[in-house]
This record gives structure tokens, C-alpha cells and sequence, in this order.
């Protein structure tokens, strides 16, 4: 069923009693072209690509629990494409345009929002690193501003502009950055590659992997053995689970990242906000809810759920750029395993061994990612070449030496 | 999460600060190509970890810590440079 504004109409005058299911719930079949382990926005969106790009329907995404119940249904929305380094600005420029025509393509509603992203500066020295951020962007075709403090009064008046430690001296605007909404970008992959023949397979746990003259060529699940000739994965802080079982160590460890909503509150961050001094970044969901984040925990976990030092640490640096912010109840919390790679980049590549593809080392910018992840993993599954704009992203330049470290804390995943 | 310190007894984590892999050996200088594997590739296990924990705000004490990465409950701590800890004995023997 296509949607749009006569469905809906029409459904409306019906009492909405002939919706049908946005996309199948399959039952696994023996074999497939191609298995997408993992039903989360980069699985979906692979399989999307796989089927629309490249006119490969036989493919299966296997998920362990229900789709977008991992990291796709744990962050804070945010989309942007500020990034400094020439590995990844056109890899994440190309991903901004495709969120730009994302709704279009899908034909469903992923509430892609361009409010804009803030990044502030509180000395002359981050000033002067936002400027060679800025100039980067532009030199590459993105939009990037640099405004003082009084432009970024007229957009966020409501901040400690005078904080004794922290001023906030100005920020680094990207207008084409904001939000998406996360489930709706998950269902909207699933229904887009369900309906040109793509098996969701649920509750199917990937036990271990099948191999033939020397290639993988299948996985045994919690729903019995599949084969096929190319296996992807795209399962995040799970990663090296799997990798385990087939006896390929990455340079990948999983860490716990916490994110939270308050209650709602009328209308009053105007876009993403993040704060320079500390790690702390917010937006308001249409909701009204404050949805905001910091660092990741820090010590090695597939837990799920943090600790409350971390949770007092992001709170102070909400309080440090936003005060009123104490006048605000926290409603939720909640922790996701993140896939935190050595040089804080990420990795999309053919393994060591033959049949076995690799998409992880998302830290935890992995939702902004998602269609070109997708968009280059289904590339490299249907032509086995990595694709232009995440060539960089290689397994093998850990060993090479051609890291991509945006931050320089070299090979410390809980730096990154 | 609380850790069991050695010398200062049960303390808050946010007292220390987090190393990781505590398997992970300085490789022989004369074969560079391990350091790779020591520098990069991790076990990353769901289970059982052993870790590197520094009790920054204590005795500043380095720390190895067994922790299960599913649950955070830890098993055992042990100072670092205990001699009695197999890896550490390995690493005289060698």
C-alpha cells in the first residue's frame, strides 16, 4: 500500500480498518543470495539498497530479537555531517543527502528534521578548531557557519553565556543538521525492502557459522541453518560475538553508552544543541521531551544499562550550558552496546575469511550513518569492491597504518 | 559499580580509571609485526573479563580486575604486579 495524503483520507472515512501490515514477519527459508545479520537501521537499510541499487531480492535479514530493539531504538536521533577528516566527510555528506531524500525514496514518513545543529566554543583555541572544522566542510561542498556569541544568543538565549569556566564565546552552525526519528527510519527500511521481496526474520539468533571448502557459506540459528553465499554483518557492540565464532579478533571492543529524555516541556531547544567544554549534546523530540546524551561509560560491556557516575557526569554538563535545565525531571534512561573501534572510525569491509563481510566500528555516531552504511554495504555485498565514499573504511588500515582518528587519542576505544 | 581496592576496600568506580585487556602483553621488540595484534586486536569477550583498572583517587594502585561484561559483577581484584597472578608468572618465566 503506497502512502499519502488520498490513503489517508481515504482510510480516515473507512474508520482506518484496512491498514495492513507495513511489511512481512518472514519465516526463514534454506537459502538466500545474501544474509544481513542484524534488523537494525544498517541491516534494513542494506537490505534496502541490496534490493532497490542493485536488483538483489534474495536476501534475508536475520535479527535476534525485533527489529530496531538494538542501537536504532536506543539513540538520540541526531544527523549532520561536520566531520573534519577527508576519510570521513564525504562518506557522512553523502549519508546527509540521503537522509535529504529519504522519505521520498521510502515513501514513509521518517520525521527528518533539518533544525540544525550547535556546536559552541568556550576559548579561542576551540574557536580556531571550529574554523578549520568549518572551512573543511565548505571546501567540501557542506554548509557550515561560524557565529559569535551574539548570533548564538539570537538562536539559544536561554544559555550561561557568562559561566566563569565555561563562556560560551560562540559555535560552529551546521543549518542542514538535526533529527530523525528513529523507529520510523527503522520501519521504513523494513516496509521499503519487505516489499520488494526482502525476508525480515525475526527472533533468529545467529549461533555459529557454516563453513564449505574453506569459505563461509552459512549460519546456524536459533531457527536452523541457512546458507548463502554472502554473509553481512551489521549487529554493532555484538560484533566481535560473532567474529568470535568464527575465530577472527577485530580492533573492536564493546562499550556502554547511556542516553535519556526528560518529560515534556513546551517548545524550547530549537535544534541540537552540544556543549564544547564537557560532552553533552541535547535536542527536544516533537514530543516536548529533552533528549540528550554524553560519553560512553568507559569500561568494556554488553550490559545494555550504565552506571550513575556517568549519568551525575552528563547531567553537569547539561547544567554547565544549560541551567534551567535543573528545573527539569529526567523520565528515562537507558544504555546501548556500542561497537567502539581503535581509531573511532568505522569499518566496512570484506574479512580475512571468504563470504564473510563486516559492517561495525560505529562508536556511537552509527544512526546518522545509516543510509550510507547501508548504501556502501550493499555495494560492497553486490560487487565485492568497497564503494567510493567509504573506501577508507578498510579492515585492514589498523595494520597499515591509516587510521582515521578524528579525535587523536590513538587506540584507546574508550577515548574515542 | 563498586570495586573490592586491595588497600582501600570497597570504592566507588568513578574513583579509578578504566585501561582495558589486561591480557594484553608488550610484544617481543624483535618481531614489530605482533604489535599489532597487541595494539589493536581485542578478545572483546561477553563474559568473563580480565581488565586494568587505576585507583586514581585512592592508592593509586594499578589494578586486575575480573568482571563479567554482561552484568558488571566482579569476581576478583588483585594488584597488578602481584607475582602470583599466572600471566605475571608466565611473563618471569619467559
Amino acid at each position: 500500500m503506497r502512502y499519502s495524503i488520498f490513503s489517508l483520507m481515504r482510510q480516515a472515512l473507512r474508520g482506518h480498518r484496512d491498514w495492513t501490515p507495513a511489511w512481512r514477519d518472514a519465516v526463514p527459508k534454506p537459502a538466500y543470495d545474501v544474509i544481513i545479520v542484524g534488523g537494525g537501521g544498517h541491516g534494513l537499510a542494506t537490505a534496502h539498497y541490496l534490493s532497490k541499487v542493485h536488483g538483489i531480492t534474495r536476501v534475508a535479514v536475520l535479527e535476534k530479537g525485533w527489529i530496531g530493539s538494538g542501537n536504532a531504538g536506543r539513540n538520540t536521533t541526531i544527523i549532520r555531517s561536520n566531520y573534519l577528516l577527508s576519510g570521513n566527510v564525504p562518506f557522512y555528506e553523502f549519508s546527509m543527502r540521503l537522509w535529504e531524500g529519504l522519505e521520498q525514496d521510502l515513501n514513509y514518513n521518517a520525521m527528518v528534521s533539518q533544525r540544525g545543529i550547535l556546536n559552541l566554543y568556550h576559548s579561542d583555541a576551540q574557536r580556531d578548531a571550529y574554523a578549520r572544522r568549518g572551512n573543511a566542510m565548505r571546501m567540501h561542498g557542506i554548509d557550515a557557519e561560524l557565529l559569535d556569541a551574539n548570533a548564538v544568543r539570537r538562536i539559544a538565549p536561554f544559555m550561561d553565556f557568562d559561566n566563569a569556566r565555561f563562556p560560551i564565546q560562540g559555535g560552529l552552525l551546521q543549518r542542514r543538521g538535526g533529527t530523525a526519528r528513529h523507529d520510523a527510519v527503522v520501519w521504513g527500511y523494513a516496509r521499503a525492502a519487505s516489499d520488494r521481496g526482502v525476508d525480515i526474520i525475526q527472533n533468529c539468533e545467529v549461533t555459529g557459522f557454516i563453513r564449505e571448502a574453506g569459505r563461509i557459506a552459512g549460519v546456524t540459528t536459533s531457527r536452523g541453518e541457512i546458507k548463502a553465499a554472502k554473509i553481512g554483518l551489521a549487529v554493532a557492540g555484538n560484533t566481535s560475538r560473532l567474529t568470535n565464532l568464527a575465530g577472527l579478533r577485530l580492533p573492536i571492543e564493546s562499550h556502554v553508552l547511556q542516553a535519556f529524555v526528560s518529560e515534556s516541556i513546551k517548545p524550547r531547544i530549537p535544534g541540537v544543541i552540544t556543549f564544547g567544554a564537557g560532552h553533552f549534546y541535547v535536542s527536544q523530540s516533537d514530543k516536548g521531551g529533552l533528549v540528550f546524551g554524553g560519553d560512553i561509560d568507559g569500561y568494556n560491556s554488553y550490559a545494555q544499562r550504565g552506571n550513575l557516575p556517568t549519568v551525575e557526569d552528563v547531567c553537569e554538563g547539561g547544567m554547565a550550558v544549560i541551567p534551567s535545565l535543573g528545573r527539569v525531571r529526567v523520565l528515562r534512561s537507558w544504555g546501548g552496546v556500542m561497537d567502539m573501534s581503535m581509531d573511532g572510525s568505522p569499518i566496512i569491509d570484506r574479512t580475512p575469511l571468504s563470504g564473510l563481510y563486516l559492517n561495525t566500528g560505529w562508536c556511537y555516531g552509527g544512526f546518522k550513518a545509516t543510509p550510507a552504511s547501508g548504501w556502501c554495504f550493499a555495494h560492497l555485498l553486490a560487487r565485492d569492491e568497497l564503494h567510493e565514499v567509504g573506501r577508507d573504511y578498510r579492515l585492514d588500515r589498523f595494520a597499515i597504518g591509516h587510521l582515521i582518528d578524528e579525535k587523536g587519542v590513538g587506540a584507546q576505544p574508550n577515548l574515542h | 559499580m563498586r570495586i573490592q581496592c586491595p588497600f582501600c576496600g570497597e570504592r566507588d568506580s568513578s574513583e579509578f580509571t578504566y585501561l582495558g585487556d589486561a591480557t594484553v602483553r608488550r610484544p617481543d621488540p624483535s618481531a614489530p609485526e605482533q604489535y599489532f595484534e597487541a595494539v589493536y586486536l581485542r578478545d572483546n569477550p561477553a563474559g568473563r573479563h580480565e581488565e586494568l583498572w587505576y585507583h586514581g583517587f585512592g592508592c593509586r594502585s594499578w589494578l586486575r580486575v575480573t568482571r563479567d561484561t554482561r552484568t558488571h559483577e566482579i569476581f576478583t581484584v588483585e594488584m597488578y604486579n602481584d607475582a602470583t597472578t599466572e600471566t605475571n608468572q608466565e611473563a618471569a618465566r619467559a
